[in-house]
């Protein structure tokens, strides 16, 4: 869609791929490793069945914010996005802080 | 189909084209070298043909640590892999002044065996460790395998008619033709490559993705591991001598504690120490879960010190994902699908790489960067099997007292690789796919004759050994593929020429 609509040639659309190639790279492992600490101190069980709960799930979130950063209309909704979901599940660990023991 | 979802597609496709071309060439050598460790302990066979003698495992690892307790002194620790009906030596790990050194001891006599090699473990290494140092190899990996998972994903999503790709194949139709086989490989064995990919993430998980245990456990990585198998016993060297006990005792108390299931490994840490510990592990070949339980015992007195069966859901998951991805139980059938699968892995990743220059090439003369990946690829796909041919025969042909003769073997494999490669980045693809296909050929052909290789063929039919020729038959066969692959690029080169080449006119 929106790799689509610009023009194939040109710096303009070559910054909107670099944008969402970070944010599809850096931005996804960042996405996922919140959501790991997220479940990882959301989760039942002892501190370390938590921990791989959480682990297992950030996985998945790689490939989904992946698309999602090319997928998105523009590079800065993609950031957006990434940005929302990053401080979602990060703040939620911050939140309910380190396990106790 | 709406607008939207057209527009999808074509992103999905641009996204999994490129996620290929970026990691593609990293994706094969681990997809061939993962391919091939399937095979780890028959590899480690074949390439020591002089290995013969068996022994159980208990009498196997006694004699083993009688070796070690004379030749391995200082060591802080002994790693030991008892033989099984598919390996037949002891692979022992332990340090000696600072550096590791890996060495396979006869089951019998417990000293190393003559040809000294890495055996299947090169390959097992360069699978997740690509000849890096740590933890570099294992990181690029990680990364290699986060595009692998991003790659199959868009390439479902990319997809209008998974089904029907099952039972499409037209050949002899370029683009058509490398779009319908790379179709078909990664769709047919689909469940196989989203386990692996995955489970092979899991694997390499401490290192890749250790924010759970960082939000848990903060910065106490002891702390985690011990939860991850409370059953084991750190102890600190005390700093005085002592001899260890019998360790056959041991190995048979444990294996009466898994309910008769056999062990596998063996670990020592400070051997010699008054506060030795010997770990044994249960064998991983009767269940998929890996490393699932494990007994602890005082090295001076042999007596129980810990002990730790795995029954917490979420940590069993973790195992068994880890099982799946080493593939440790599947023998017979399955041992072998696992092969295909990887086989066919490897295959939709160098037919991915092929389609990226063909698809292009049909459309308009190639540029000059795409003239580098189509040579590139070349350099890989056809230089990287080169590399692990010249392996198998210079484990033949090396002289067995050559000082560090097991690095000079992979020392070799690295260089034969890497000529091939600045080989086919020097000649054209037209000329570059049939010179390194026929060494390729010519390689796998010499690997079972080279430096006495028909005595061990015939020694082992003598004994009624059926892995040696069948590895033997597998070269030949990869031999005559090669061939077939130089026959047929050869024959077919100036048909897809031609029509890009008019249309270039027009």
């Amino acid at each position: 869609m929106a790799v689509r609509a610009v023009d194939r040639r040109g710096w303009r659309y070559r910054g909107n791929v670099a944008v969402r190639v970070l944010a599809a790279t850096v931005g996804a492992y960042g996405v996922a490793s919140c959501l790991a600490m997220a479940v990882a101190r959301l989760g039942a069980g002892g501190r370390i069945d938590a921990v791989i709960a959480g682990t297992l799930c950030a996985y998945l979130a790689v490939p989904a914010v992946a698309i999602w950063a090319f997928v998105a209309r523009g590079p800065w909704r993609a950031w957006g996005g990434v940005v929302v979901l990053a401080a979602l599940f990060g703040g939620l660990a911050w939140m309910i802080g380190p396990p106790a023991r | 189909m709406s607008a939207i979802r057209e527009g999808m597609r074509q992103v999905m496709a641009w996204l999994h084209g490129w996620t290929g071309l970026a990691l593609g060439w990293v994706l094969f050598v681990m997809c061939l070298a993962g391919t091939m460790s399937v095979f780890k302990p028959e590899i480690s066979r074949w390439m020591r043909p002089e290995a013969t003698a068996s022994a159980g495992r208990i009498e196997a690892i006694a004699a083993a640590t009688n070796w070690l307790a004379s030749s391995a002194r200082g060591s802080t620790g002994w790693y030991l892999t008892a033989p099984d009906d598919r390996a037949n030596v002891v692979e022992a790990t332990y340090d000696k002044g600072g550096d590791y050194v890996a060495r396979a001891l006869d089951p019998v006599s417990g000293a190393p065996v003559a040809r000294e090699t890495l055996g299947g473990e090169f390959f097992y290494r360069l699978h997740f460790e690509l000849e890096l140092p740590y933890p570099w190899g294992r990181w690029l990996a990680s990364i290699a395998a986060l595009a692998m998972l991003t790659a199959l994903v868009t390439g479902i999503i990319a997809h209008r008619r998974i089904f029907r790709d099952f039972f499409t194949f037209r050949p002899r139709k370029g683009q058509r033709s490398w779009l319908d086989g790379h179709n078909a490989l990664g769709v047919l064995a689909l469940p196989f490559h989203l386990m692996i990919t995955f489970s092979g993430l899991v694997t390499l998980a401490s290192l890749n993705m250790p924010w759970g245990i960082v939000a848990n456990y903060g910065n106490d990585l002891a702390a985690a591991f011990h939860d991850l198998a409370p059953g084991a016993v750190d102890r600190p060297a005390a700093g005085r001598p002592a001899t260890l006990a019998p360790i056959a005792p041991m190995l048979r108390e444990a294996e009466r504690r898994f309910g008769g299931a056999p062990f596998s490994r063996v670990s020592i840490a400070n051997p010699g120490d008054v506060a030795s510990v010997v770990t044994v592990y249960r064998s991983d070949a009767a269940q998929i879960g890996a490393t699932v339980a494990e007994v602890s015992f005082d090295g001076p007195s042999g007596r129980v010190i810990g002990a730790w069966s795995e029954a917490r859901p979420a940590v069993g998951t973790y195992a068994v994902i880890y099982g799946l991805h080493m593939g440790r139980f599947a023998g017979g059938l399955l041992r072998w699908l696992y092969f295909l699968g990887g086989a066919m892995l490897t295959l939709a990743v160098a037919s991915g790489m092929i389609l990226w220059v063909v698809k292009r090439r049909e459309r308009a003369p190639l540029s000059l960067a795409n003239r580098i990946v189509e040579r590139l690829n070349v350099g890989i796909i056809a230089g990287v099997p080169i590399g692990f041919a010249a392996y198998l025969c210079v484990n033949r042909l090396l002289p067995i007292g050559l000082i560090d003769r097991a690095q000079q073997e992979v020392t070799i494999a690295l260089d034969a690789a890497g000529i091939a490669l600045l080989a086919a980045i020097a000649v054209p693809p037209r000329l570059g796919w049939p010179l390194l296909l026929g060494v390729l050929a010519l390689l796998c052909f010499a690997a079972p004759v080279v430096g006495g290789g028909l005595s061990y063929l015939s020694q082992a039919l003598a004994r009624g050994d059926a892995m040696l020729p069948m590895a033997d038959a597998l070269l030949i066969g990869v031999a005559l593929t090669a061939l077939a692959c130089m026959r047929a690029v050869t024959r077919k080169r100036p048909e897809i020429r031609r029509p890009a080449r008019a249309r270039a006119i027009a």
